[in-house]
């Protein structure tokens, strides 16, 4: 069977492998062993201690959801890392190992994940296992340095020292949580380091500088550092929280409205959904970076939204079954309504091309009288290109659960790749079916 | 800023000179030119204009921060050596008068500033571990004296400049709106002041380091409170033209969501609803009608009597709507309001015949905005009617449709505020719209309904 034959050619990103698992018990080994020196050795300069602990656990509380379903706990992660980098409290100088720098920080996490878990919230474990490797990594290269008299005595080598831990350990978060996503998501390494590292940067470099604050400001100030430098940090997380708030209403907006599609009678029910996410699924295998792959799921949602200007419902809905020239007359409705909004400009351009065949130049003499002259030079955008083979998988499959009829779907798309269908977004889709029949 | 008045040419030349006899007569023996030169660079930056976020509104910069640091490490003249580094900020724009006012203004606030703290018994230097808390006091008077000087002598500039076109444009209201705005700022700016301290303080650790490291967090939460800006404008313009697409194939009722909505918040507005609950209405009003979607176009288009089932069919158009909105995660109120906006106050509404104050808030405040429009805008079988006529007919129903507080206070808002009535164009001849040939939300027309009994 073809399914199968394609079922081989799996790339090596794609084999899942319990990553995420490696994970949590790398950390959890490391802290087992960490608690129990600290637990040997007993807790040194506890007020200093206890103070880091609250403000950790504080962080993990006000924890924050940014866009693409990431989870980050700024503040803690902060105070976490500058209780790493600590060389004294006023004219103190601070004597504790890394050991237990590892131990405060979980038992901060831990007490501030309870609060979540009350309300049914479950803690991210793994996330907050990446982090608690980085905060690891940082004070066991540090810990042994800070007593060390010429880091003491020559600022300079302490800055840049404290500055380069910090900005490897915010380096290491990022590639963590880039391979978790390439776990969980399927995506590719490269791929989600770029996007992990756009939308991190930001937020990271507010994190590292407020943790070397933290750190420095502790010599002059005591431990009211702690509270003065958290005030600017906290002022970002709520503009990254409004942020990441508008966000996701937007999608659930589009979500929505894409829908009246349905309740008006046009499309089948759930129609839409299903295309966006097999979009989305595709455009993941392929390669594209998130900021293009959420303007394929906007596009993918409201690739049927022109048909509300026409006057009666298609039957059925499924666009695959009518004229070629009625298909082009949806898109390009749904274009314009898309283009009013005057932000969207792409996601506009990706429903207008969506139904124009792979090969324009190969377009059958009916199709290219739409465009009203000889057929466009450039091939349509590979979004368009990914709905195309999407929606139309859709409209044979339907929300039929079915192998069978999956796998005779994509045969038959497969037969088109010549001039309709673009044979790379068909392979995708292809690989993404086989998955999703496999997880059934 | 045109041409100056005499008057305010003597302000500005009064200010410019002021500040340059300050400077200049010094002292300038033991003043550290190297952290006169950090911070002057740091002004520099902060004043130029990639580095300031929105244009053309009034935006905080780090300036201030600066200056304020210089007044503690280098004192009042070095302090407002680094404010006059404004001069060379990079942007365009501003009048060379402008340029030379706001250099000698930042100048002799910092001066001025700087002696405060001087006279508050701040001593000059860096903080040690002994400043504090001592140093806090004389630092907060010199912040409010700098950003009180920056705010006066803005203001008696704008004040002279502003003062001869008055009688076209002055009007009590803008003046109220500039006040609460400089209010606004004023504290802000107090607020971003203290970081000039924090910088102070930090720079006997990591030196120069100190304005780099205070900043990044602020810049980068100015960064995300502009993406925020920026994400909610496209919001609201995705959802205005879906739900223009939602209302298009009605010739009659196009643009009707957007005018309800407009009535709904001019309605909240005037009862004194908090600021989100009327994002909250405004939302709701623009997505009320999206169930009619679910309504077949021939039971819409029907010239005749409804029958039951046809009926039926349109009394069930609030509850598809909440269907369709109900995953977006916005108030509840709105919800409420979507699923209750036909109900009346006497209980022979629909979905649910709920009465009186069992009926959501929001539900009475769309329903007077959404038959209000009704009435207001072209039908098939009769014209639009005028505003007066209109508010007639809501006071007819009023206690028995409509919530009377409600009309009242829509009727004091329309008085105030004008009302801008649907106009149809011609209809194009390549327009795919269809005409309603009845209006659901029409109270004096209402729907006919066979009686099978």
């Amino acid at each position: 069977m073809s399914v199968r034959r394609h079922e081989l050619r799996r790339y090596p990103w794609q084999v899942r492998d319990s990553g995420q698992l490696l994970l949590v018990v790398a950390a959890g080994v490391w802290l087992v062993v960490s608690v129990a020196q600290t637990a040997a050795d007993g807790l040194q300069d506890p007020r200093i201690a206890i103070s880091f602990g609250a403000l950790i656990a504080f962080g993990e509380v006000l924890r924050l959801n940014l866009p693409g379903d990431r989870e980050s706990a700024p503040i803690g992660f902060a105070g976490a890392l500058a209780y790493a980098l600590l060389i004294r409290v006023g004219t103190h100088v601070v004597h504790y190992s890394a050991q237990q720098v590892v131990t405060v920080a979980t038992i901060g996490m831990i007490i501030g994940a309870l609060p979540h878990l009350a309300v049914g919230r479950p803690a991210r474990v793994s996330g907050m296992a990446a982090r608690l490797l980085c905060v690891a990594c940082v004070a066991y290269i540090f810990r042994p340095l800070a007593g060390n008299d010429a880091v003491d005595r020559h600022w300079g080598l302490a800055f840049s020292l404290m500055t380069s831990l910090v900005v490897l350990a915010l380096l290491l978060e990022t590639v963590l949580t880039a391979l978790l996503r390439v776990d969980e998501q399927r995506a590719r390494f490269q791929v989600a380091l770029v996007d992990e590292m756009r939308v991190q940067l930001p937020l990271g470099a507010a994190v590292g500088a407020s943790a070397l604050l933290i750190a420095f400001a502790a010599e002059v100030m005591g431990l009211a550092a702690l509270a003065v430098f958290t005030a600017p940090l906290l002022v970002t997380q709520v503009a990254f929280r409004r942020y990441a708030g508008i966000r996701a209403t937007y999608l659930q907006t589009v979500r929505a409205l894409a829908k009246v599609t349905e309740i008006g009678g046009y499309v089948e029910a759930g129609h839409s959904e299903r295309v966006a996410t097999l979009a989305v699924a595709i455009g993941r295998e392929l390669g594209i970076h998130e900021p293009a792959l959420l303007e394929l799921e906007y596009a993918a949602l409201m690739h049927d939204i022109g048909q509300l200007s026409l006057h009666d419902p298609i039957p059925g809905g499924a666009t695959v079954l009518v004229s070629r020239q009625d298909q082009q007359r949806i898109a390009e409705l749904g274009a314009d309504v898309i283009q009013q909004a005057q932000v969207l400009g792409s996601v506009a351009e990706i429903v207008r091309r969506q139904n124009e065949p792979y090969r324009a130049v190969d377009a059958r003499p009916g199709a290219s009288g739409v465009h009203g002259g000889p057929a466009k030079p450039s091939a349509p955008p590979l979004s368009s290109r990914i709905i195309k083979a999407a929606n139309a998988f859709d409209d044979l499959v339907g929300s039929s659960l079915d192998p069978g009829r999956a796998a005779a779907a994509v045969q038959r798309l497969r037969l088109d790749t010549a001039s309709e269908y673009d044979p790379n977004a068909v392979e995708a889709l292809s690989r993404v079916v086989n998955r999703w029949s496999v997880m059934l | 800023m045109g041409k100056l008045s005499r008057v305010a040419l003597l302000y500005i030349s009064a200010v410019v000179v002021l500040a340059a006899v300050l400077v200049a007569r010094g002292p300038f023996t033991g003043l550290s030119w190297q952290y006169v030169a950090v911070l002057g660079i740091l002004v520099i930056v902060s004043e130029s204009r990639a580095t300031q976020l929105r244009q053309g509104e009034l935006t905080w910069s780090p300036s201030s921060a600066a200056m304020l640091a210089s007044v503690v490490l280098v004192g009042p003249v070095g302090a407002a050596i680094v404010g006059a580094c404004t001069a060379l900020g990079v942007r365009r724009g501003p009048h060379i008068m402008q340029r030379v006012f706001n250099t000698s203004m930042y100048a002799l606030s910092a001066y001025l500033a700087g002696r405060a703290f001087l006279a508050l018994g701040g001593h000059v230097g860096l903080p040690d571990e002994n400043s504090f808390p001592g140093i806090i006091w004389p630092f907060a008077g010199a912040a409010l004296i700098l950003v009180a000087a920056n705010h006066g002598l803005l203001s008696g500039v704008l004040w002279l400049t502003r003062s001869r076109d008055r009688t076209s444009s002055g009007s009590l209201g803008s003046q109220g709106v500039g006040v609460g705005l400089s209010v606004r700022l004023l504290l802000s700016d107090l607020g971003y002041a203290a970081f000039g301290l924090l910088i102070a303080a930090l720079w006997s650790v990591v030196g120069p380091f100190a304005p780099l490291l205070v900043l990044i967090p602020l810049f980068v939460a100015r960064w995300a409170v502009a993406q925020f800006a920026e994400q909610q404008k496209a919001y609201e313009a995705t959802m205005g033209a879906l739900c223009q697409a939602v209302e298009t194939k009605d010739f009659y009722t196009r643009g009707h969501s957007d005018r309800v909505s407009r009535g709904s918040v001019m309605i909240a507005r005037e009862i004194g609803m908090r600021g989100d609950r009327v994002e909250a209405i405004r939302y709701a009003g623009m997505l009320h009608d999206v169930g009619k979607l679910g309504v077949p176009t021939k039971v819409l288009q029907k010239t005749g009597k409804l029958t039951e089932e046809e009926y039926a069919a349109i009394q069930l158009h609030p509850m598809r709507g909440l269907d369709i909105v109900r995953e977006i995660g916005f108030l509840d109120e709105a919800l409420a309001g979507i699923m209750h906006h036909h109900e009346r106050i006497d209980g022979r509404g629909y979905p649910m015949g709920l009465a009186g104050d069992e009926i959501p808030e929001f539900a009475r405040v769309l329903a007077v905005a959404d038959a209000f429009d009704s009435m207001t805008s072209t039908r098939s079988y009769r014209g639009a009617r005028p505003v007066d006529e209109a508010i007639k007919e809501l006071r007819k129903w009023s206690g028995t449709q409509f919530d009377p507080a409600f009309v009242d206070a829509f009727v004091a808002a329309l008085k105030r505020e004008g009302w801008q009535r649907h106009e149809p164009s011609v209809l194009a001849a390549d327009d795919l719209a269809t005409v309603t040939a009845q209006d659901h939300d029409d109270p004096d027309a209402p729907l006919r309904v066979i009686d099978s009994r």
